[in-house]
């Protein structure tokens, strides 16, 4: 279980961020973070991976815990050996080494060549097209290609928690759907849990079981995912549809009013 | 006269092969920690330096003083990644390329004040006598520390292509964050970084020092090396390679053919011409953009 216990992040000493944010992913459950530009979703994934001390942000008060280990404190290397991995937005990878060399290099353990090989061979196994692409320089890769090498490195970690950052940012609706496809598979054969920050809410909630909104640094709402399909304030703000399922026109929405009423 | 050209020719190749090593030395710290090593010169010269102390003033056999020198090299390297560089991770590159600089100078004023800074000779291991090839002369001792400067060259570049930590060593190079991001420790990719880079200085500072002398006038050949780096491609080991031993051909070449004084300036008119016209060098990483 992979806890964050009312933490609150600050950046360069004075900016607030996070102003008590608390949330559960279970192990082996995929958990969808929701939230508009802005909201902190991405420093919500910083604060567990440790990658917030890259930054000159830190977690000033609360607490990320795993399996009840406090792991605030840690630095990012050794958060990563504890069984979190973060899959950064806008497909981070290293650019001229070659796509096997990605995933080589995510290897942390590194060890023997077998153990190497045998997690090559699970990576390949969820996305096949890597495996014809082991050779290519991975900055050439298409920006689907690229996304699914990200996952992939960050499976070579064997990961108990897994935590995506905009898989979907750039990708066409087939891509999205393959690569969300393959997030469920990944949950279902290896057990991992998921916490998903996405904007493409419909996809997102699709395939999560539990789902949390974030405003402004502040849990908004949460709730099982098929119960927040239906909430009619997600169906509004992040479905895009009315309360009688149509599209509905921007132009009768106060949006004011709406906000208002879920800040209080 | 084609005699002539193929001999300076081949002198270049073996004093090419040392700056190669130096240009080794200087972007395999660049590729980790995106720094220019301006001390690169200095370092060299200690490891001279400390040769010299183990075999010369405590007479120690040559391959004792050779490993002690390069375990001693080794420590001043790790000393200097964790004290001067290691508290700058984060800052603007400006900074930690200012404390190369300032390297060189605690460097050249410790030497001065603990070898009193002058020239000191080093008995030859190798003998001088020249090697002829048809009508090619050759001494022996230039051929043999090329023939060192290719092996260790050799060495480092398997270590970084073909072992895991060698591949952290590129992965770190590209993007720390994303490095730490999957669990590379990248602070000891750097430390290690910097001993190798010491090492591969301080071979260069013992083999130069045998041709020369050792002292500080050693540091201004091992500025011949920037302009190698710079040709072969900024973050390219081959360009090292070649760059190095282009500078050596060019500058025998020049010196030889042309006029001796041109020997100095030789590889700084190629540098200007090259950056002109590749300013990535022969081999250097194009940025990948995409759009």
């Amino acid at each position: 279980m992979l806890v964050l216990n009312n933490i609150e992040v600050i950046y360069s000493g004075v900016i607030l961020v996070l102003k008590g944010v608390s949330l559960e992913v279970p192990l082996g459950k995929i958990v969808s973070l929701l939230g508009a530009n802005g909201a902190g979703k991405t420093t919500t994934l910083k604060a567990i991976s440790g990658l917030l001390k890259t930054e000159v942000g830190e977690v000033t008060d609360g607490s990320v815990e795993v399996d009840r280990v406090r792991t605030d404190k840690k630095s990012p290397e050794e958060i990563v050996r504890m069984g979190i991995v973060q899959v950064m937005e806008g497909r981070r990878l290293f650019e001229h080494l070659t796509t096997e060399e990605n995933l080589r290099a995510s290897s942390y353990v590194g060890g023997a060549d077998t153990t190497v090989r045998q997690d090559l061979g699970r990576v390949y196994n969820y996305f096949p097209r890597l495996k014809d692409l082991c050779k290519n320089t991975a900055g050439y890769l298409s920006g689907g290609e690229q996304q699914m090498l990200v996952i992939g490195s960050g499976l070579m970690a064997h990961p108990k928690f897994m935590l995506l950052d905009e898989p979907s940012l750039g990708l066409s609706p087939k891509l999205t759907q393959e690569i969300f496809g393959i997030v469920q598979r990944i949950n279902a054969e290896e057990g991992t849990g998921f916490l998903l920050v996405e904007q493409n809410a419909r996809a997102a909630l699709n395939i999560a079981d539990y789902a949390y909104v974030m405003e402004n640094g502040r849990i908004v709402l949460d709730g099982p995912a098929s119960k927040l399909r239906e909430n009619e304030d997600i169906r509004e703000f992040y479905l895009g549809l009315s309360q009688v399922g149509k599209k509905k026109s921007y132009r009768e929405v106060k949006h004011y009013r709406r906000r208002k009423r879920w800040l209080a | 006269m084609a005699v002539d050209v193929l001999q300076y020719f081949v002198n270049g190749l073996m004093v090419g092969g040392l700056y190669a090593l130096i240009a080794l030395s200087i972007v395999l710290i660049i590729k980790a920690t995106a720094v220019f090593n301006f001390a690169i010169g200095h370092l060299m010269m200690l490891g001279g330096l400390f040769y010299w102390t183990f075999m010369v003033a405590l007479g120690l056999p040559v391959w004792l003083s050779i490993l002690l020198s390069l375990a001693l090299a080794a420590v001043v390297g790790a000393l200097i990644q964790r004290l001067t560089l290691h508290p700058l991770i984060g800052q603007p590159p400006m900074a930690s390329l200012m404390v190369t600089v300032a390297l060189m100078y605690v460097l050249l004023g410790l030497a001065v004040m603990l070898w009193r800074g002058s020239i000191m000779g080093l008995p030859a291991f190798i003998s001088a006598e020249p090697l002829a090839f048809g009508g090619l002369t050759v001494s022996r001792q230039f051929l043999v520390s090329f023939i060192i400067c290719m092996v260790v060259f050799g060495i480092f570049v398997a270590v970084f292509r073909y072992t895991q930590t060698g591949l952290h060593m590129r992965a770190t190079a590209e993007d720390h964050q994303v490095a730490r991001a999957k669990g590379i420790k990248v602070d000891n990719i750097m430390l290690i970084t910097w001993v190798i880079a010491s090492i591969a200085a301080a071979v260069g500072g013992i083999l130069l020092g045998l041709r020369v002398g050792v002292g500080p006038p050693m540091t201004m050949i091992a500025l011949k090396a920037f302009p190698a780096v710079l040709v072969g491609g900024i973050d390219s080991i081959p360009g090292a390679l070649v760059g190095g031993l282009l500078v050596g051909v060019l500058e025998q070449l020049a010196g030889g053919l042309i006029d001796p004084a041109l020997m100095e300036i030789a590889p700084y008119i190629v540098l200007l011409i090259a950056l002109i016209f590749m300013p990535y060098g022969l081999f250097g990483l194009k940025r990948i953009e995409r759009i």
